[in-house]
């Protein structure tokens, strides 16, 4: 609690506009902290702050206790809160732009390993313009705890044997071109 | 003959491939064409988005650029890759800023996207295009007696789907179309953990094994879906969820080209059936 209470308004201010500026983000101003978003999340029981708690702490400002808890990294994705917000906002889309700002000022979570897996798939769709699967497990499980592996290795056999794991990557043809358009938008990007 | 261009995204090629070989000759069956989007790269998907806005932009709008060339609708049988392509491209029509930058960013590589090309999910060109009326008229192999169970999973219907969120039906009415039994169930339309399987695998195992469990006890002999990941959490890390939570599961995941394929009397070999993981043979071998 204690650093919130030293936290300048003009950062609290910015973190919530940054939140904001995902496509539909203004939309939490009009929250009602009703719970719903909460109720329908498949995965909310692991979250340091459930989704509706992180929708309140965006709008109070706390900035590095989200940015650095595990809650966002649970998000699957599956848009259950997004249909049903009674106020059009869009949870799922505030956990993105959460995840993005994780990276973004170094906080990212090492409770989860979500953080880096997103960040081999990223790597590996960019290396080859394709994502290559097995690859990006062996990378995961090498950068997390490598002993988790085992536990999972049968799906990958099994996989294989069904002739669905390819050793090798594909790649496009198209590399340089689209290593010029990835350049591009990293260095207009700059840090959005 | 219908004429699309077609995205099959990367896990099709690869964790999916039981996809990516049934969809062609579905398609010839049905008389669409899906021409595949020439040299067509990743959409970027979920990861991307939440590590950099813009990039994962760029990447995803590289096809609809390609695609607006050919003049068609993108489709895609990949549920992710649906939410994907059709968000940046909703993006880009509304934030102007963010078009510029990704135009920008596409002109370095030669290429300019207009904003022309409409995105599409595979299931839905069934369901609409073809639809199941049109789709019972071309089944020579009734799966009479047969109990499915449809499952949506999340991106085919949320957040912007054809269907009702919450209590889709247009997979069911493939399904029926085909003669077999698509039975009610409570989760059709609930999350198996997506890519939560790789870095927190005890918490998808945990969604999956409600969902079989859901399944199996309405009755299903088998559950169906469009979407790669939703069928690989299902069929590849069954063995698992039977391990992890003592049950003895043996519910074969069929992708919806594989089950109208056999419908339509196509070749076991040609749906590539022998490459599900739970194996489906045993359910299917009087349609066969
Ligand atoms: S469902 Fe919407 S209004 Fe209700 S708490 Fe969640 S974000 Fe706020
Ligand atoms: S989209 Fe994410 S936050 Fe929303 S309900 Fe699903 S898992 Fe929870
Ligand atoms: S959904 Fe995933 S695997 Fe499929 S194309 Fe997109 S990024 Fe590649
Ligand atoms: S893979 Fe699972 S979480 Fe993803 S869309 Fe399919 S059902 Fe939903």
């Amino acid at each position: 609690m204690a650093e919130t209470m030293v936290e300048a308004p003009a950062a609290k201010t910015s973190f919530i506009d940054e939140v904001c500026s995902v496509p539909g983000g203004e939309a939490i101003h009009s929250c009602i902290q009703c719970g719903i978003c909460t109720g329908s999340c498949p995965t909310a029981n692991n979250w340091d702050y459930p989704p509706r708690q992180v929708i309140a702490m965006v709008r109070a400002g706390f900035r590095e206790e989200l940015l650095s808890s595990n809650s966002m990294w649970f998000c699957a994705s599956c848009y259950t809160c997004t249909v049903r917000c009674p106020r059009d906002i869009k949870p799922a889309d505030i956990m993105h732009a959460l995840e993005v700002l994780a990276f973004r000022s170094g906080l990212s979570t090492k409770q989860s390993r979500t953080p880096v897996m997103y960040q081999c798939f990223v790597d590996s769709a960019r290396g080859n313009g394709r994502v290559y699967e097995l690859g990006m497990m062996i990378k995961l499980f090498l950068k997390t705890n490598p002993f988790s592996a085992i536990k999972l290795a049968p799906v990958g056999l099994g996989l294989f044997l069904h002739g669905r794991m390819p050793l090798r990557p594909t790649r496009i043809k198209g590399m340089k071109e689209f290593k010029a358009i990835m350049d591009k938008a990293k260095k207009l990007g700059g840090a959005k | 003959m219908k004429h699309y261009s077609y995205y099959p995204g990367c896990s099709a090629e690869a964790t999916a491939s039981p996809l990516g070989i049934s969809v062609p000759p579905v398609a010839r069956a049905l008389d669409i064409d899906l021409a595949e989007l020439e040299d067509w790269n990743c959409c970027g998907s979920t990861p991307y988005n939440s590590v950099n806005k813009l990039e994962a932009g760029a990447m995803a709008a590289r096809n609809l650029a390609l695609a607006e060339k050919t003049g068609l609708d993108l489709v895609t049988p990949c549920s992710n890759c649906y939410v994907v392509l059709s968000s940046v491209n909703t993006h880009l029509k509304e934030l102007p800023d963010f078009r510029e930058n990704v135009n920008e960013a596409l002109a370095a590589g030669n290429l300019t996207y207009g904003g022309g090309v409409k995105v599409r999910h595979l299931a839905e060109v069934l369901y609409t295009d073809i639809t199941p009326e049109g789709l019972s008229g071309k089944v020579t192999n009734p799966l009479k007696g047969l109990k499915v169970a449809s499952y949506y999973g999340c991106q085919l219907v949320r957040p912007n789907g054809f269907d009702d969120p919450e209590s889709p039906h247009s997979l069911d009415e493939l399904v029926t179309s085909l003669g077999a039994e698509a039975v009610p169930w409570e989760l059709k339309a609930r999350c198996c953990g997506s890519s939560l399987i790789m870095p927190e695998p005890d918490v998808a195992l945990g969604l999956i094994n409600k969902l079989l469990k859901n399944a199996q006890e309405r009755g299903a002999q088998c559950l169906v879906t469009p979407c790669p990941l939703c069928q690989i959490n299902l069929d590849a890390y069954q063995s698992q969820v039977n391990s992890k939570f003592n049950t003895s599961y043996n519910l074969p995941v069929l992708f919806v080209t594989q089950l109208i394929g056999v419908a339509l009397g196509i070749p076991a070999k040609e749906l590539a059936l022998s490459k599900n993981i739970v194996s489906p043979m045993r359910v299917l071998a009087p349609y066969l």
